[in-house]
């Protein structure tokens, strides 16, 4: 082990690497002619969509593709020993002792029926021989070491027992038992809330230095790399297309994907009207479908024909910089300083009359208290929305942004009708209809409130064409008095979306993400809804699909004077396209603005924390690094007076322990402004603003 | 815990209640006690006679009534019969005397009281069962776990193909296969014959020789059911990311199969295991058939056959009760084996 | 007439090599399974150089030798086959008799795999299913006693002798016994021997399959459709009614199956009506989950509905009139002049039974799949413009649940033809002299230790079909988990 410390080359060293996956029908290339280079101490960020062969990369380097996965070409060096020849005994001293890693589901990677403790004390047991009490000892240090209250208690309990943001410290834990110089994540924070996710990743942060470990990242969030590496090597399909250091990527980026990636992201100043998002043209290829030359060629401004799809490409380096590297054949003569061809602008359309109003909208659950031992026992009430009050007008995009457990998702079950209100009112054009569930509400009702899903690939039942899904809509809301009507309507929706009409005939399986979300849009559009639910419409799918999709939703809006709820919990997006947004907490609305006042001091508490837990893509922003303690408090079991005090860092700044007692009452601060806080006016007023952009 | 308990108590009583209602709904219907009255009275008997002799003996009052004596909670019938005689369900002294008292009736084909005849035919195949238990429950564990441990490997193919094998043959395919290749000299030329065919003398004196084929019989068939399942549960835990992470946790392959799959792979087979009881007692019944090994099947055949109507009630009281305990402990097992469930 | 020996002239040389290969095979599959645990993971690996690298060892090794004895022994048992078919009758004794016999079969087989294979890419699951050779084992089974039953039941080809007519002397005689003088037949012999009523073994055997192929996916089918139509109420809403309807699925489930045999297919039960009127019931079911799988999809529609609805239900009514109405028993109000066909009795009670045991298993399976595909964002979807329950059920659940359904399917059919054989084993319901698998079982079961061949044909038969069906089950769950 001595001898293997004292090594100080590069830690990882990846050369040319192709690895392919084989199917009975043919071989698919996952990974291609893939390079990298890890020193000690140093991190590297891999970002890319999915599907792009990252976290192949990292399976890759793990030596564990599974039985279709295999090694094609190239060498991975490890501490300058080749890994693909290693033994299988090797390989198992390696693994957990010298390379470590952290996957995406944290619930999924610690074995259920086995105490943490021994999960954690089987490592170094294997790789050091040490006896159990002694590992266990060392798993104490760890479980401290990544800040988890009570840790001889954690040692001692199952996995289930413990939140999400917990396991994933647990699985870092893990990783970090033999001290390892490499440590592996991937997606490590997906899964996560986003203040639980800045939690943790200022834990790997902290950790990472401490440690002294190197680090190869692997995600699809431009920011979380920002915020986490030294180094980045962006991959589109099965290549790296650029790597170089963070500054250099993201300041003087060489490559064409890199470019159009960032214009694709809403960073701070971008707005729906006057500097609209930039979607990249086309769908990514699949792997057996790759074009000739360069893979983003059919997606790119610069492509040249003859030129860029006649030649193998390889990565040259961009001069004057250190280890930047770009795989195109234009990027010394393409100006990148040149700004973006600027889409029309588009004027704002001015909101019209209230067409939708919440009063003291409430909705309680009676839930048995333990679900497995029967109803018989105790019963407990959940408050899933409390008193819920706003108005929405016509061509406004409300955002409502919260974590999970927030009750978005309640609300709006109760606004679609299936289920109602507990109390309060809900008012459509000044028609109660809170408290119609919907097999009572007329037609016209029913398709006035639609909804887009968040799951792409669980909004369309697989089993129905496309066409004939759209087509069921119409009839539902008696649109067109044949089938032929209808078939003309169905191919305007597909226009209307987007979409080439021979979809039509297509099954959901055959369509890529954001197609089945355009699908699930037009057939929401169907009955010409007047106000619409997005629920995270684009959460689920990849960077450059996503300012697609979300431009649509703002043309069809724009267009039909549509009135857009959208649900999420992506502040970026939602300063990018909301008018107004309401923020919310454990079944509490705390905050309710202008997108302006909201991303603006005064702040509530949690509004603040939430923005700078949000990862952004920028090096000219600052941000403020507030870290929340601790998870989000279940709704079954939600804390005694503010909702948000078991969190708050301002709750000492109240006096007598106000905010453990009384829930605030809601008051407005300034013109449709409302916030649900203790705090008094003068104190709301010495806040800071969180986020700055550097002028430039 | 104590109330999930006592809430499984509370509904397997009330299924035991249903299934013994049907039960001697079904049994007591008029055909039956026609046939009943003419096998114990005389043949040509005519309809009146009949009519009159099971009016005598209380079988023409109201189901529920009869029903109600035959548990226990009503009071034995006294009937002064047509022909003068006063019969009365219970023996002197007593007015209840039904299943809960310890009643369970006479035999009219075994020529005893139900009681003994079922608790001593229910010791004899208590017995098999057990053997059965001991070489399945290990077989099919194994099986299984070996056969999932790599997915699409040649021994999962091979096993799960024996384990396909053995769930395609009924009892009473295997029983007559295994007697003409072990039991008679007809398709092998044995010099002695190993095992034998009949299983009656293993009554009284059970040994390796006469036990053999109609243990076998039996967990052939459930062994291949438990090996498949088991072969699901392990092949779905070793995909499981944290097989994975034990993997690049640097855990050699035989500790990841002992020390980390086989635990979460042997809740789904447990449960698989209790509910095999209902189709374990179809097998007994076909092996005590077909080997004339007079246990507890042979008495249901018999009373089942012979229109024994007491007998099959007790038989099948006992039955009903067999299967619904089992699939309790199933339960509570499940509940125990999974530590998900048990703090949550 | 000579008797037949088993395999004939030529089976002196045959028969050894096929013992070498089945033995091989046994060895190498012994070794395989004992190295597995030990020896690595077979792996392919590459190297620097762009070659690739097997690390296989000795557990690959076997893996081919396995491999290979199979399909060497698979090789001879065609062989066997059609040589059984070109070469004279007797050249290759008994086997190659019954190869000959079962000769349109064995055509009927070939174009249907010739067929399959060639367009397999256009044929969906059924195509992929000969992308498995455990499908393709189970498919052939399957398929050869459908066959069978076809050729023989219809077009009575196949079969020797009939199933019921004895010839003096042949009682209990051993395979291959040759006809006595004067006696017709097609074939000279008594291919499998004759039964302790001296009929023909190897005919009541292939007369038996016409039995099981008509009534086990039929009985299914209506088990299926009493579970469809349950099952997915009680998944969607949950609450009381899944509670109820769960109750009622576990107490017949607890329910010794041959117990409730017994109860329900004695002569003095059916006297009573009672099969008739389960029969009454669980029939209903079909009528009810087409009318309403119609009448959800088309109600948007009244000029399209209205006549589909007629048309559909007008039929199956008839049909369902007429298959409960039954001379003879309680429900019998059906004027012969409409009453389309009468079911001969054994066999109607019979059914009744076996769907009725069914049912509630299958009523499991779809109440848990359709637990699972409620939560779904398109079924959420379907709720938000509107849609009834019956149409959410009907049109975005079900048809998402067909694949573990059809998996099922397979597998509950093989159950099925368990259960007949097993009432035939107690000699319930159907008559005893009735050629089926389980009868016949039963009548050679009582000498089995003086006469070991009449029980043991039909038993193997039942057994290749049951494990042909396990096998295509096993196949069509694999290649639909595939992508």
């Amino acid at each position: 082990m001595t001898t293997e410390n004292k090594y100080d080359g590069p830690i990882l060293e990846i050369d040319k690497l192709s690895i392919s996956f084989f199917t009975r029908l043919r071989e698919i290339p996952a990974v291609m002619d893939f390079s990298a280079k890890i020193m000690p101490g140093e991190a590297l960020g891999v970002v890319g969509e999915s599907g792009c062969g990252k976290s192949t990369v990292a399976l890759g380097v793990m030596q564990d593709l599974g039985v279709n996965g295999r090694i094609v070409g190239g060498s991975i060096k490890f501490k300058g020993e080749e890994m693909n020849t290693m033994t299988p005994e090797r390989l198992r001293d390696i693994r957990g002792s010298q390379i470590a890693m952290i996957y995406q589901e944290p619930m999924a990677s610690l074995n259920p029926a086995m105490r943490i403790g021994k999960q954690l004390a089987e490592v170094p047991m294997i790789h050091e021989g040490i006896s159990e009490s002694e590992a266990m000892k060392r798993a104490l240090e760890v479980v401290t070491d990544v800040k988890l209250p009570d840790p001889a208690r954690i040692l001692k309990s199952f996995p289930h027992q413990l939140s999400g943001g917990q396991q994933q410290r647990i699985v870092i834990a893990m990783a970090l038992m033999s001290k390892p110089s490499l440590l592996i994540l991937d997606e490590p924070t997906t899964a996560l809330d986003v203040t639980v996710e800045a939690a943790v990743v200022e834990l790997v942060k902290d950790l990472g230095k401490k440690y002294g470990t190197s680090m190869l990242f692997i995600s699809h969030n431009l920011g979380l790399v920002l915020e986490t590496c030294d180094r980045i090597c962006v991959m589109y399909s099965g290549e790296a297309v650029e790597r170089g250091s963070i500054d250099d990527v993201f300041d003087e980026m060489q490559h064409p994907y890199t470019q159009a990636l960032f214009r694709s992201i809403p960073l701070p100043g971008a707005d729906k009207n006057a500097r609209p998002l930039i979607a990249i043209p086309g769908n990514f290829p699949l792997p057996h479908e790759r074009p000739e030359g360069c893979n983003f060629g059919p997606r790119c401004d610069y492509f040249e024909e003859g030129r860029c799809d006649s030649q193998v490409i390889t990565m040259e380096k961009v001069s004057g910089n250190d280890r930047h590297e770009s795989r195109c054949l234009k990027f010394k003569e393409i100006d990148w300083d040149a700004p973006p061809q600027v889409a029309e602008t588009k004027e704002k359309a001015p909101p019209g009359q209230v067409v939708l109003k919440m009063d003291n909208l409430k909705k309680y659950y009676e839930v048995a208290a333990n679900a497995l031992f029967g109803s018989g026992g105790e019963r407990k009430v959940v408050k899933a929305n409390e008193t819920l009050s706003f108005e929405a007008r016509e061509s406004e995009t409300l955002a409502i942004v919260g974590e999970s457990g927030c009750g978005k998702s309640t609300f709006a079950k109760v606004l679609m009708g299936l289920e109602t209100a507990t109390e309060g009112e809900i008012l459509l054009d000044n028609k109660s209809i809170g408290n119609i569930p919907i097999e009572q509400r007329d037609t016209k009702t029913i398709a006035d409130v639609q909804m887009v899903f968040q799951n792409p690939f669980d909004t369309l039942n697989p089993s129905m064409t496309v066409g004939r899904q759209i087509m069921r809509a119409l009839e539902i809301f008696k649109v067109g008095n044949n089938d032929a009507e209808r078939r003309t309507r169905m191919l305007e929706l597909l226009d209307l979306v987007k979409l080439p009409r021979a979809f039509a005939d297509r099954m959901p399986r055959q369509l890529s993400g954001g197609q089945k979300q355009r699908v699930g849009i037009a057939r929401a559009f169907a009955g010409d809804a007047r106000i619409v639910v997005a629920d995270e419409p684009v959460s689920a799918l990849d960077v450059s699909v996503q300012a697609a999709v979300t431009d649509l939703l703002m043309e069809i809006q724009r267009e039909h004077k549509t009135t857009l709820l959208f649900i999420s919990h992506d502040l970026s997006i939602v300063r990018y396209l909301s008018d107004r947004v309401m923020v919310m907490y454990l079944g509490h609305v705390v905050e309710l603005g202008t997108t302006d006042q909201v991303f603006a001091p005064p702040y509530h508490p949690y509004t603040e924390a939430l923005l700078s837990a949000v990862p952004i893509a920028d090096t000219s922003v600052k941000k403020k690094h507030i870290v929340l303690e601790g998870d989000i408090p279940s709704a079954m079991n939600p804390p005694t007076g503010c909702p948000f005090q078991t969190r708050c860092r301002w709750k000492d700044k109240v006096a007598g322990g106000l905010c453990e007692k009384e829930v605030p009452v809601t008051r407005t601060l300034a013109e449709g402004h409302q916030v649900k806080c203790h705090l008094t006016d003068e104190q709301m007023t010495e806040m800071e603003p969180v986020i700055e952009v550097a002028a430039e | 815990m104590g109330l999930f308990i006592l809430r499984r108590v509370g509904v397997m009583i009330l299924t035991a209640l249903c299934l013994t209602f049907i039960v001697f709904w079904l049994t007591n219907l008029y055909p039956n006690l026609e046939k009943l009255a003419k096998t114990q009275g005389n043949f040509r008997m005519s309809d009146e006679a009949v009519t009159s002799y099971l009016t005598n003996r209380g079988y023409t009052q109201s189901l529920p009534v009869k029903y109600g004596q035959w548990l226990g909670v009503l009071p034995g019938y006294v009937i002064e019969g047509s022909d003068g005689e006063t019969r009365s369900r219970c023996e002197e002294g007593k007015t209840f005397c039904g299943i809960i008292q310890g009643d369970w009736g006479y035999s009219t084909v075994f020529q005893d009281e139900v009681s003994t005849i079922v608790a001593k035919r229910l010791g004899v195949t208590g017995f098999l069962m057990l053997w059965v238990m001991i070489v399945m429950v290990p077989g099919a564990l194994i099986i299984g776990v070996l056969a999932g441990m790599r997915e699409g490997s040649g021994t999962d193919r091979s096993l799960s193909t024996v384990s396909i094998l053995s769930t395609a043959t009924p009892e009473y395919v295997s029983g007559v296969i295994l007697i003409a290749l072990l039991g008679t000299k007809a398709v092998i030329d044995w010099d002695t014959v190993p095992f034998k065919g009949s299983a009656t003398s293993a009554i009284d004196d059970p040994n390796f020789w006469n036990m053999f084929l109609p243990v076998i019989t039996i967990a052939l068939y459930g062994m291949g059911y438990i090996a498949r399942m088991t072969r699901a549960s392990m092949t779905e835990v070793m995909t499981a990311q944290y097989i994975r992470t034990a993997r690049l946790k640097g855990v050699s392959f035989p500790k990841i199969v002992m020390r980390h799959a086989l635990r979460n792979a042997l809740i789904a087979p447990f449960t698989v295991i209790m509910l095999q009881f209902p189709w374990l007692l179809n097998g007994v019944v076909i092996v005590e058939t077909l080997f004339q090994y007079k246990g507890f099947g042979f008495a249901l055949v018999n009373a089942a056959s012979n229109n024994d109507i007491e007998l099959l009630l007790g038989v099948s009281i006992v039955s009903v009760f067999v299967v619904l305990i089992t699939q309790l402990i199933s339960d509570i097992g499940y509940v125990f084996l999974n530590p998900r469930i048990r703090i949550s | 007439m000579e008797a037949l020996t088993w395999t004939g002239s030529l089976g002196t040389i045959l028969n050894p090599i096929l013992s070498i290969a089945v033995l091989l095979l046994a060895i190498s599959v012994v070794v395989q399974i004992v190295l597995s645990f030990f020896a690595p993971a077979i792996t392919l690996q590459s190297n620097a150089d762009g070659t690739l690298m097997k690390r296989g060892g000795a557990l690959g090794m076997f893996e081919q030798a396995t491999k290979l004895f199979f399909f060497a022994a698979l090789a001879i048992v065609v062989v066997y086959i059609v040589g059984g078919i070109i070469l004279p009758y007797g050249m290759l004794g008994i086997v190659g008799a019954m190869s000959k016999q079962f000769a349109p079969v064995w055509i009927a087989l070939f174009l249907t795999f010739l067929a399959s294979i060639m367009f397999k890419r256009r044929l969906g699951l059924y195509g992929k299913l000969f992308d498995s050779v455990i499908g393709m084992i189970g498919f052939g089974l399957v398929m050869f006693w459908v066959f069978t039953a076809i050729f023989a039941g219809l077009f009575d080809l196949i079969a020797t002798h009939d199933p019921l007519s004895q010839i003096s002397g042949l009682k209990n005689k051993l395979p291959g016994v040759a006809l006595p003088e004067g006696s017709e037949g097609k074939a000279p012999h008594y291919l499998l021997g004759g039964d302790n009523l001296a009929r023909d073994i190897f005919s009541r055997m292939v007369y038996g399959s016409t039995i099981v192929i008509a009534i086990a996916p039929m009985a299914t089918i209506f088990a299926f459709m009493v579970g469809i139509t349950l099952g997915l109420p009680a998944g969607y809403y949950g609450g009381r009614l899944d509670t109820i309807l769960s109750f009622l699925a576990n107490l017949i489930l607890a329910f010794p199956v041959i117990l409730l045999f017994y109860l329900l297919v004695t002569p003095e039960i059916v006297a009573t009506g009672i099969p008739s009127f389960m029969a009454a019931f669980l029939f209903v079911f079909p009528i009810v989950f087409f009318g309403v799988l119609l009448n959800s999809r088309y109600y948007t529609q009244p000029t399209k509905r209205t006549p589909m609805l007629i048309l559909v239900l007008g039929a199956l009514g008839w049909l369902y009139l007429s298959m409960i109405s039954q001379t003879g028993t309680v429900l019998d109000f059906l004027p012969p002049a409409v009453d389309l066909f009468d079911i001969a009795p054994g066999i109607l009670v019979v059914f009744v039974s076996v769907v009725f045991v069914n049912s509630p298993t299958v009523f499991r399976i779809v109440r848990g799949l359709a637990l699972d595909l409620r939560t779904r964002d398109y079924v959420a979807a379907a709720q938000t413009r509107g849609e009834g329950a019956w149409y959410v059920m009907l049109w975005e659940i079900l048809p998402n649940a067909r694949g573990p359904l059809i998996v099922d399917f397979c597998l509950r059919i093989g159950y099925t033809t368990i259960l007949l054989g097993t009432l035939g084993f107690f000699g319930l319901g159907l008559p005893p002299e009735s050629p089926d698998w389980g009868s016949t079982i039963n009548e050679g079961r009582k000498l089995l230790l003086v006469f070991v061949h009449p029980p043991l044909p039909p038993a193997i038969a039942l057994l290749s079909l049951v494990l042909g069906l396990n096998l295509l089950a096993d196949g069509l769950r694999e290649e639909s988990l595939k992508d």
